[in-house]
């Protein structure tokens, strides 16, 4: 474990180097994931603007319906982001899989990364029971990897 | 000829953090030379130096895809509101191949 001093940051900006996410979210994307496997699986969490708490999950459509590529659908997109904007939301995470490689970001899932605040976390369905889960800030072309915190309500509370 | 335009945030940088600006123009192309004179730079995120709309963007007129619009020719009226969003795309494919097949 690293012991780096945190710095503290602007409190408009992510400057967290922790996701910390809800497991039922969690299980929930990973179940998205299992569903479409072999297909890649993609869909955002919302949480309120500033929070970096991703609360409300959606999973999207992949538009390329590929085991090796996903894009949203370009009006299906224009309606959540409308609706987070409504609802004083952004996108906390971006989730996608990957379904025959490891959980983490191609230079394609690089160079399309074009939300700075959000965290882009990657789930591996390769192996049949078990996946790996990872999360990555993406902020000009530069990939950061970060810890998940998964809380657990039953736990933590 | 104004024209509201939501621009995200990760081309906030041109807008002096702004989230909305006015344009104006006739078509896309009009409005986005118009956007670039005031927000330098601007242009370059948009448009390939091929001229075409870049992949990494969805533009959206009112509540329509500007692909469906005729692209940087999409016409537009006073009070219209455009929309830029980022793509949002990736996936473990190479990125050649992924260009391809977006292959807007």
């Amino acid at each position: 474990m690293s012991t780096a001093t945190s710095v503290p940051g602007k409190s408009h900006g992510n400057v967290n180097d922790v996701l910390t996410i809800d497991s039922a979210i969690v299980d929930a994307i990973v179940a998205h994931a299992r569903r479409d496997h072999p297909d890649e699986a993609c869909g955002v969490v919302a949480g309120p603007i500033g929070s970096d708490l991703p609360t409300r999950l959606i999973p999207m459509d992949n538009a390329a319906r590929s085991m090796t590529f996903y894009e949203f659908d370009s009006m299906e997109q224009l309606r959540v982001w409308r609706e987070m904007d409504d609802n004083d939301e952004e996108p906390v995470v971006i989730y996608h899989s990957h379904t025959a490689t490891e959980a983490y970001p191609s230079r394609t899932d690089i160079s399309f990364a074009g939300e700075p605040g959000a965290h882009y976390v990657l789930v591996s369905t390769r192996e049949p029971d078990s996946e790996e889960i990872r999360s990555f800030r993406i902020v000009d072309g530069v990939v950061t990897e970060e810890e998940i915190n998964i809380a657990d309500a039953t736990v933590d509370a | 000829m104004a024209i509201e335009v939501r621009v995200p945030t990760i081309l906030r940088s041109y807008t002096g953090g702004a989230k909305i600006v006015e344009g104006a123009g006739e078509t896309l192309s009009a409005l986005i030379d118009d956007l670039d004179a005031k927000h330098n730079g601007f242009k370059g995120r948009l448009i390939t130096p091929e001229g075409g709309l870049h992949k990494f963007v969805n533009i959206y007129v009112n509540d329509e895809d500007v692909r469906f619009l005729g692209a940087l020719e999409a016409k537009l009226s006073d009070g219209d509101s455009v929309t830029i969003l980022p793509a949002v795309a990736g996936g473990a494919l190479g990125f050649a191949a992924a260009a391809a097949i977006l292959g807007r």
